[in-house]
């Protein structure tokens, strides 16, 4: 299960300014090859889907492996083209993807 | 090996460029036939994770700046920066960054896709090492050309839950 999404972003921003966007996300990625206590396989459950978008266009994306840290953290940059929100899309194993929203707050 | 040559019958000149031939290949027979003990070998998921990604190209080295720690406590958790110099223009950008492990039970660590938008070919991760081995990154440029990056990592608690 996914929970707890976060979109880190610079508290103001100018057109043109190039940016980082920190993103985090709570997720076991479960790698699928660990046992439980009855030596029972624990199957794979990982984020392994990212996409970033600006305005509704694309801007970043990403595909992760079981070799992705448990609460996956990524971070990007982008010039801004103008203002905006940023929508972050995390896909799991389980097909269920989280979004989270944030608006860019220009001076 | 090839034979080894007979010195004897050899021109000064002959034996001086037999020499230099064979020190420039010393370093690739020392890796692949004389492992130092307790040296990664990549794993053959990691040989055709890299067949699938590089597919013809022939990956240059350079431009790529991996940040990872030398040593790693904990090989579930291990930070990783990645910047590649490119002007990340409508020209000349980088489309891709492949991050690759030489023994993970998963080579294929992640992809991240880039566009002239994002300004700077620059991505911050955490990833997971199972054990002591090389992390190795490739980066896909808008020609169509690759460029490559291997970074040793010593781990001391691995990671992947093994």
């Amino acid at each position: 299960m996914a929970a707890n999404p976060r979109i880190k972003l610079p508290e103001t921003a100018a057109i043109g300014d190039v940016i980082e966007i920190k993103t985090l996300i709570t997720h076991v990625m479960e790698t699928g090859n660990r046992h439980d206590k009855t030596g029972k396989p624990i199957p794979r459950d990982i984020i392994h889907a990212f996409v970033a978008k600006f305005e509704g266009k694309e801007i970043f994306r990403a595909e992760f492996g079981p070799g992705i840290s448990a609460n996956p953290y990524l971070a990007f940059h982008m010039r801004v083209p103008g203002p905006g929100v940023f929508e972050i899309a995390w896909t799991d194993d389980h097909g269920v993807t989280t979004v989270a929203t944030a608006p860019l707050k220009l001076v | 090996m090839p034979d080894p040559i007979d010195i004897s019958i050899l021109s000064r000149r002959e034996f001086i460029a037999a020499g230099a031939a064979a020190a420039a290949l010393a370093p690739f027979v020392a890796r692949a036939e004389d492992p130092a003990p307790g040296t990664p070998a990549p794993s053959q998921k990691f040989k055709d994770d890299f067949a699938r990604i590089a597919g013809s190209a022939n990956p240059i080295e350079g431009k790529i700046m991996v940040d990872l720690p030398e040593t790693a406590e904990n090989g579930n958790f291990v930070p990783i920066t990645i910047a590649v110099d490119s002007p990340m223009t409508d020209a000349d950008y980088i489309k891709a960054i492949h991050l690759l492990s030489t023994e993970n039970p998963a080579a294929h660590v992640a992809t991240f896709h880039l566009s002239p938008v994002n300004a700077v070919a620059r991505v911050q991760s955490r990833m997971r090492l199972a054990k002591t081995q090389d992390v190795v990154v490739l980066a896909e440029q808008s020609n169509g050309e690759m460029l490559i990056s291997t970074t040793r990592v010593k781990v001391v608690i691995g990671g992947c839950g093994i």
